[in-house]
Formats: structure tokens, sequence, C-alpha cells
């Protein structure tokens, strides 16, 4: 997908926002499933998305917003086009996970929870990604990858923006 | 003769390169005019060996690890179809010693099988315990979930049987089955493992759960940092649909059950169960008091067993084979079975262990795990997660089993077991378990919420040299405020890991400026 394209999907359209809200509606409990569902389709969850969400719902701004702001995975600004999330918990701590942490920091010139100064990467921590026997793992654009050294996350930063492979 | 090749698709293997091994594998035998057929499996659990490729000749088969891209050609070069000598060879994987000692009851055909071949998973003793429950009464299944000793495995080690009994014993028109399989606890990934590697035996547990208690519905709420077990569990359930594992009619009987999949959110406290049901229903993950007990008001306000999801996935292997006597004669004490230990961070020989209870740290981490992966000496393993306590390497003989390690304060958690060696900083790691509930604290409780960021302040002070013996003294009360006024065991036990580290490493705590 081009950049053009990429950044046209992240524009909110009530019509995209209504077809996401649908398609999870009938569920029960569906507020979550319906937030993941606007995040699949924006990439994030807009504020814009709030009121629609909560008239669909027959639930509050406040309970919608309520929800929207406990859960660490809902993105309320657009995303950047490449995602690193390093794991920030205790294997990955016990083979230098933290090093590898401090140096993505200064290459993408960012704290964590924030975008690369170039604006093209946004670095998240994540506690645990189930890899903790090939630590330090780290989820490159929904990619999962084992035993990483500053010097690989380098290499894969550079390289092209690799298409997150869908699971087998 | 087509050779069958086994390569794991499970997300450590894939996180090692498993996929890109598995095309070559195909293109290079292609190349060769060599007939295979590459059957991608979940994993044995030996992620120190993976990419981990195995061929089978004449039912047995035969393993080469850890195998990267670049040794693929030299592999067929050398005629691996055949079993010529390799430096990556394994020889046959029944007898590699790692495996062969261990205990495989809930992981038997994690690794083994194609994870949505459900003929396979028939051919290795699936569908049995289902069959077999189908012919008993609730109170059977009951008794004998019972006589296996089966305990929860998500963390708190209470009786499953107990649990069931309450919710088939609660009257209610609808009732519920829900899978935790919210895995936060750092260092642990046994239920990621069956989500991809035999899904249907999670659903098969589901299943016989719901006939035990009467309950025709369930959910499985995954963890949203599993992409790969959420793909594996949605392609698996209409297959299981068409199986009769699932549906309105199991296996041709009366009996009804479904399920669906719910995707958490990345909250750590949404395993907590009664977040978790306040989380499925559409709200915030804030932790509810008991009582009432889920078993009796739980999802929706209706009866709802919540389970781990190792617990669940292991009723079936229970129900069959030689039965609940067998598993209940494993183990040592009130700890009935085996447990799926998992090895992780810096160790040698990582990965998932399933033993008896009773089997001692040592043996698990210098035996199975080889030591650390660094060479260095190991100075302090965490057992059971974020919220467990941080060991000496003098406790390592203790015995891994519920009562075992709650004599020395620690707990077995969900089986995580995670290494450090003498590089390790404790007094970092012991703000760190501070931090950690500063940032997932679910904010109902003022000793969790607002404690844990006070315990961060005041370890930095303890480690900037200030007024040091007033700042233990105010940490070590911060912990007991934490422990006695915490609703739930995030604030309750995050003093583990902190007063554990103190207790054991204190030098880890003194006043480091101007050191060498
Ligand atoms: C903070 C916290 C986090 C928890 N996380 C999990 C989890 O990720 N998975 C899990 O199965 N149980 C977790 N539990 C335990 C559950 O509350 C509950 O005891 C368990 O799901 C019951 O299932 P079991 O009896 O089969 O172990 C957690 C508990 C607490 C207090
Ligand atoms: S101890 Fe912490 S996480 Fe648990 S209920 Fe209280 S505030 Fe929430
Ligand atoms: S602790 Fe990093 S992957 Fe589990």
């Amino acid at each position: 997908m081009g950049a053009a394209e990429k950044a046209a999907e992240r524009v909110f359209e009530p019509a995209r926002a209504e077809a996401a809200i649908a398609a999870c509606q009938h569920l029960a409990g569906p507020l979550l499933p319906v937030l993941h569902a606007l995040q699949a389709e924006f990439g994030w969850v807009p504020d814009a998305a709030v009121p629609l969400v909560a008239d669909r719902l027959n639930l509050s701004r406040a309970e919608v917003h309520g929800v929207l702001s406990f859960y660490h995975d809902f993105r309320r600004r657009p995303p950047a086009r490449r995602n690193l999330k390093i794991c920030r918990a205790e294997a990955c701590q016990a083979m230098g996970g933290e090093r590898l942490a401090a140096h993505a920091q200064g290459r993408l010139q960012t704290e964590f929870n924030g975008t690369s100064a170039d604006g093209q990467v946004d670095l998240d921590p994540v506690y645990c990604l189930g890899n903790c026997a090939a630590a330090p793992a780290i989820m490159l654009d929904g990619r999962l990858i084992g035993r990483v050294t500053p010097a690989r996350l380098d290499a894969l930063l550079g390289m092209p923006l690799a298409q997150a492979e869908p699971a087998r | 003769m087509t050779r069958r090749i086994f390569i794991p698709r499970d997300a450590t293997a894939r996180s090692l390169g498993a996929d890109a091994v598995a095309d070559l594998v195909t293109s290079e035998a292609a190349r060769r005019g060599i007939a295979i057929t590459v059957v991608r499996t979940g994993s044995r659990g030996a992620m120190w060996l993976e990419p981990l490729v195995e061929v089978e000749i004449e039912g047995q088969r035969h393993g080469f690890g850890p195998v990267t891209e670049a040794d693929v050609a030299g592999l067929f070069e050398q005629d691996f179809l055949n079993l010529a000598d390799h430096p990556l060879a394994l020889g046959a994987m029944d007898a590699l010693p790692w495996l062969a000692r261990q205990t495989r009851v809930t992981f038997a055909r994690c690794g083994v099988i194609d994870p949505l071949d459900l003929e396979a998973y028939k051919a290795h003793g699936g569908f049995a315990g289902l069959a077999r429950a189908l012919g008993l009464d609730s109170a059977a299944i009951i008794s004998a979930v019972d006589e296996a000793g089966l305990r929860g495995r998500g963390g708190a080690g209470f009786p499953t049987g107990i649990k069931w009994r309450t919710v088939a014993t609660t009257p209610a028109d609808q009732k519920y089955i829900v899978c935790n399989a919210d895995e936060g606890d750092s260092g642990t990934f046994s239920d990621r493992m069956l989500m991809e590697g035999d899904p249907f035996a999670v659903i098969e547990g589901m299943a016989i759960a719901g006939l035990a208690v009467g309950a025709t519905r369930g959910f499985i709420y995954i963890r949203s940092e599993y992409p790969d077990a959420i793909a594996t569990m949605t392609n698996a359930l209409p297959l299981a649909r068409a199986g009769g594992l699932l549906g309105p009619a199991l296996l041709g009987s009366r009996a009804t059950f479904d399920m669906e999949i719910r995707v958490g959110a990345g909250a750590y406290i949404c395993g907590e169960e009664t977040a978790l049901l306040e989380s499925l229903e559409g709200r915030r993950g804030e932790v509810r008091p008991k009582p009432p007990l889920p078993a009796v008001s739980g999802l929706f306000g209706k009866p709802t067993v919540i389970n781990n999801l190792v617990t669940l996935a292991t009723v079936p292997a229970i129900l069959t084979g030689s039965g609940e006597a067998a598993y209940g004669a494993l183990g040592t004490g009130r700890s009935r079975g085996t447990m799926p230990v998992q090895l992780g961070g810096n160790i040698t020989r990582g990965g998932l262990v399933e033993v008896p209870f009773g089997t001692s740290l040592r043996t698990l981490i210098e035996d199975f795990g080889g030591g650390t992966a660094s060479a260095r000496p190991l100075k302090a393993v965490q057992l059971g997660g974020p919220l467990g306590a941080y060991l000496p390497p003098d406790a390592l003989d203790v015995p891994l089993d519920y009562e075992g390690l709650s004599a020395i304060g620690a707990m077995l958690g969900h089986g995580g077991i995670v290494v450090f060696d003498d590089t390790a900083d404790m007094g970092a790691q012991a703000r760190f378990a501070m931090a950690f509930c500063a940032l997932e604290s679910c904010g109902k409780c003022t000793p969790c919420r607002i404690g844990s960021t006070r315990g961060v302040e005041v370890i930095d002070r303890i480690r900037a040299g200030e007024n040091t013996e007033a700042n233990l003294t105010l940490l070590e009360d911060l912990c007991a405020t934490m422990t006695d006024g915490s609703l739930c065991a995030l604030g309750g036990l995050t003093a583990l890991p902190v007063t554990s580290a103190l207790r054991h490493f204190p030098e880890d705590f003194r006043d480091t400026r101007g050191m060498p």
C-alpha cells in the first residue's frame, strides 16, 4: 500500500466506523470487540468515533471513554508507518532487554510511547510476548522476533517495511 | 515414498526463522526432485532447538536443530532425509533425553501433530475424554476431576473439582465456561503453546467443563499479544464444530456446547478472574470484590466456571488413557499430576518442561535448563511471574509443589522460571516490580495505586544513598500496607519480589555512587 493510501485509511470516516461497529454490535458485551474493530479499520480509535459508539451501543460517552482509556492497546492518535514493540519484562531483562530498549530510544530519538524523530516508527513497550525462552523479544510491524541484539535491531529497522506476515 | 518433514509454526519457532526454513526445505526438495510433505506442527517446547526440523522414517521421527536458513542446502547435500550424519542431527526424538525425561500429559500432542488436523488429533487420543464424559453424569465427571487432584494452573492452585461443583449445584437458566488465556505473567508461555499446538484440547476441555456444570456457552479470553494463538484458535473453532467437539450435538449426542473467542487489550489485571469478566462484559478491567464468587454470580451475573487454559486442556487427558487415578498418582503431597514449567531468561536450554510435581528447581534449571546462557554464575531466579519471589542459588533444592514453595515464601504461579546471571541488579528488579504494579494497577485500592508509585520513589532514594535506614524502614512499611490493604494479588503480592530481593541481595540496594 502506498503512503498516501495508508494516510487516507487513517482518516476518520463515519461510514467506515458505522460498518465496523455494526459488525460486532450483536455480540454479548460488545464494547471491546467494537473498539478493536475500529482500531483495525483506522489504525487507531479516533475520538470522533466515541459518540457514535456510545449511541449505537446505548452507553454514555463517559463509559466509552472510560473503557477506551483503560486499556493500553487502544491508540488515541494516528499510528506511524511502522510499529516497534520491545518487551520490557523480566525474562527479556535477564538477557539484555533494557540495553536493547535504551538502544532503540537512542536510535529512534524518542521515549517509549512516542514516535521516532523522523515520524516513521512508533515505539511501544510490551510486557511479555510469550517468547521468554528466546529473549530478548520484539514485535516489529506485527512480526515476533527473538534473540534480538542492538545490531540486529538496527538491521531490521534499516530494511524496508516488512509486511507483517499473516499467521499461518 | 514421500517423506514427511515436520517443522513447527509455533510463535517462538517462527520468531527464530521457522517459516523461512520451511520455505527453503520445500523449495530445495522441489529443486532436487525429491517428494516431501512439510507438516507444520506446534512446538515440542525445546525452544533451544528451534527451528527444529524432524524427518519421519518408518514411523520414527528424527530431529535436526537448531536449523538456520544457511543450513538447509547442506542438510540436503548430506542426505539428511536418509539420516546421514550431520552436526545438527539429534537422533530419534523419542530418545532425546530432554524430552524423554519429561512426563508429557497435557502437552503430549503439542509439537507432534498439525494443530488443525482433526484426524491426527483423534489418532493421538483426542475426542476420548469428551466421549467418556458424555457417558457420565455431572457428579461423576466432577469426581473424576477430584480424584485426579487437579488444581488450577493459573496461579492460585484452587481445587478445580470444588469450583465446578459450586457451579453445577447453583441453579440458573444460563451458565458459562470462561477460559482464561490472558497469560499475563512474564516468563510464561504454556497457554500460548497449547493454543498454537493443540487447540482442540482446549476446546474439548471447555466442552467437558460445560457438561460437568450444565453450561452451554463458553468464552476464551486471549491476550492481544498473541496473534498466532488467536489465529489458530479462530481457525480451530469451525473445524471443531464440523467434527462434533462443539455445536448443538456433541459427538452426535443431545448435549450442546459452543464458544467464542474474545481478545484482550493489553491490561495485565485482566488476567485476574473478576477483572476478566468485567472486560468480557465490555467494561474497564476493574477487580470485583468477592463474594459473590464467579461460580455463583460470574459473567453477566450467571454462575461461571473460570479456569486457566492449562487447567481446562488437562481435563481431556485426565479422563482418557490410564484415567484420573493414574494422573492423581503422579506428583507429591497435595500437588497431584504434572506441571508444565517454562524456563526462560538467561538459560541455555529454555523452553517448556512438563514434569510431575515435586521435581526440584535445581533439576529443572541445571539438568533440563543447562544453567545460564551467558555461562556466568547464576544469581537469582524469579518464580511465578512478576509477582513472584526472587530466590538465591542456595534455594534451588526446593521441590516444585504448591506447599513446598509456600513454605519458603515463594509461589508457583503459572509455572514461569526466569533465570538471571550475576550481572543482574536486584535493586533495579525490585524497582521494576513496583513500577509494573503502578502501571497495571486497576486503581481501586489506594495502597496498590499510590503505594506502588511511592515504592518506586523510595527505592530510588535508597539507591541514591538518601537516609538509607529510614527509607528502608519506609519501604518495609509500604510493602506491609500493600500486602494487607489490597483487594487482589497485584497489590497484594508486589511486595514479594521486592522484599525477597531486599532479603537475599541487600548489597544491591546500597548506594553505589562513587564506587568503581
Ligand atoms: C493480578 C492477577 C493476574 C492474573 N493473571 C492470570 C492470568 O493471566 N491467567 C490465569 O489463568 N490466571 C490469572 N490469574 C488468576 C485468576 O484470577 C484465577 O485464579 C484463575 O484464572 C483461575 O483458574 P484456575 O483455577 O484454573 O487457575 C491472575 C490473578 C491475579 C490476581
Ligand atoms: S490490588 Fe491493585 S489491581 Fe488489585 S483490585 Fe486493588 S487496585 Fe486493583
Ligand atoms: S518476558 Fe519478554 S517475551 Fe516474555
